[in-house]
């Protein structure tokens, strides 16, 4: 078949108007439709409520038997979620030689930040790990190799390696939630299974003092925004520039 | 046909060794070749997809289910005939099938011994007899 110049000119030219007529058609059907509201939730820690209840362990508890979390004794194999460790240690840098010795010796309960940019995702060699749009950073356990470069990574802590087969060291399994198994790397996951639902994460229904305040900090309006504008609360060295998204009222 | 003797004995060993895996089996009654004595689920009469689909891609749906949930937070699966399940392993599938009586027995049958579901994933049965 031969194709006369007007011909392939004609075609050329309907072409363009076709692509064009759809970009024109998407645009204004992508205008008509509501833009969805943003999430980024986020969690808000009121650590003086924390401590108004001296050796509770509400938060930890829950997580673990929500998530099949073993209870190792051994602190090099120790798998966390969430856990406590000393004032002095969870806000290095914010430390003076006066702060009041009973607050800087007191307990501070400690989660992954899921951070607006974390670290733990971008080395993560099979995107095991990545960053939801709602800002909550994933794992996918299928896919994880067990390098541990996120565990490196991660300026806190957050992430823990199953050194061993977890599930003798889970006293009773909740069948509803996987356990992970030997070689994978695990952390909190901000209760995406509970926030799915529509449910808050289980620490925060857990805690008798209602010291965890959890929400979308993208609305202005919502729980913790509003905490945050009426309080000041601190984040996790923020000079990271990681962008934590669980703040603390100290 | 002086070797007559020899060429005999020769075909009968050869025969015997070609042989030996059906006679082996037979002995050792582990393998046959009627089909696997499956529990089949009594709470329900229709799975997600027809029998034959999940027969053969059974594996590419639990892959999809799995992406979906985890990758995407798409955990809502619309089947077939318009019906809609969650999607989940624990929940959809063994909310019907046994494990030990359906999934181990075909795949051991099968002689597929591939996935490691199992060794993350529960099953509630099992949780349920272990449990004090």
């Amino acid at each position: 078949m031969r194709i006369t110049r007007k011909d392939f000119l004609r075609l050329s030219g309907f072409s363009l108007l076709a692509a064009g007529c759809k970009q024109a058609v998407r645009s204004v059907t992508s205008a008509a439709r509501p833009a969805s509201k943003p999430i980024r939730w986020g969690m808000v820690i009121d650590v003086k409520k924390c401590r108004e209840k001296e050796a509770c362990d509400a938060c930890i508890h829950a997580c673990s038997t929500a998530h099949n979390i073993p209870q190792i004794a051994n602190r090099a194999h120790e798998v966390k979620w969430i856990w406590t460790e000393p004032y002095a240690a969870v806000f290095p840098s914010t430390q003076t030689s006066y702060v009041p010795p009973s607050f800087a010796k007191g307990m501070v309960p400690l989660l992954c930040n899921h951070c607006d940019d974390p670290p733990c995702t971008r080395v993560c060699p099979t995107q095991a790990t990545w960053k939801r749009d709602d800002g909550t950073v994933m794992m996918d356990w299928h896919r994880c190799i067990g390098c541990r470069y996120c565990i490196a990574a991660c300026p806190y802590g957050s992430r823990s390696f199953n050194w061993e087969d977890p599930r003798p060291a889970i006293a009773s399994i909740n069948p509803d939630f996987p356990t992970r198994t030997k070689g994978v790397v695990e952390k909190c996951n901000f209760c995406e299974e509970r926030l799915a639902q529509g449910l808050k994460p289980a620490c925060v229904e857990a805690c008798p003092q209602h010291a965890f305040t959890f929400g979308n900090l993208a609305d202005p309006d919502s729980e913790p925004r509003q905490l945050l504008r009426e309080r000041f609360a601190v984040q996790r060295q923020p000079e990271l520039g990681t962008g934590p998204s669980v703040y603390y009222l100290v | 046909m002086r070797d007559r003797v020899w060429i005999l004995a020769g075909l009968a060993v050869f025969v015997a060794a070609l042989t030996f895996p059906a006679w082996y089996g037979l002995a050792h009654a582990k393998a046959s070749s009627s089909p696997p004595n499956l529990v089949l689920p009594v709470n329900q009469k229709e799975c997600v997809a027809p029998a034959g689909t999940m027969r053969a891609t059974h594996m590419q749906l639990l892959i999809q289910w799995r992406q979906d949930v985890t990758r995407r937070g798409d955990r809502r699966f619309v089947a077939y005939n318009g019906k809609v399940y969650e999607k989940s392993l624990t929940r959809t599938c063994l909310g019907c099938h046994n494990k030990a009586g359906f999934c181990d027995r075909c795949h051991q049958y099968s002689g597929v011994s591939g996935p490691h579901c199992w060794n993350c994933h529960n099953d509630p049965q099992a949780v349920a007899r272990s449990a004090p």
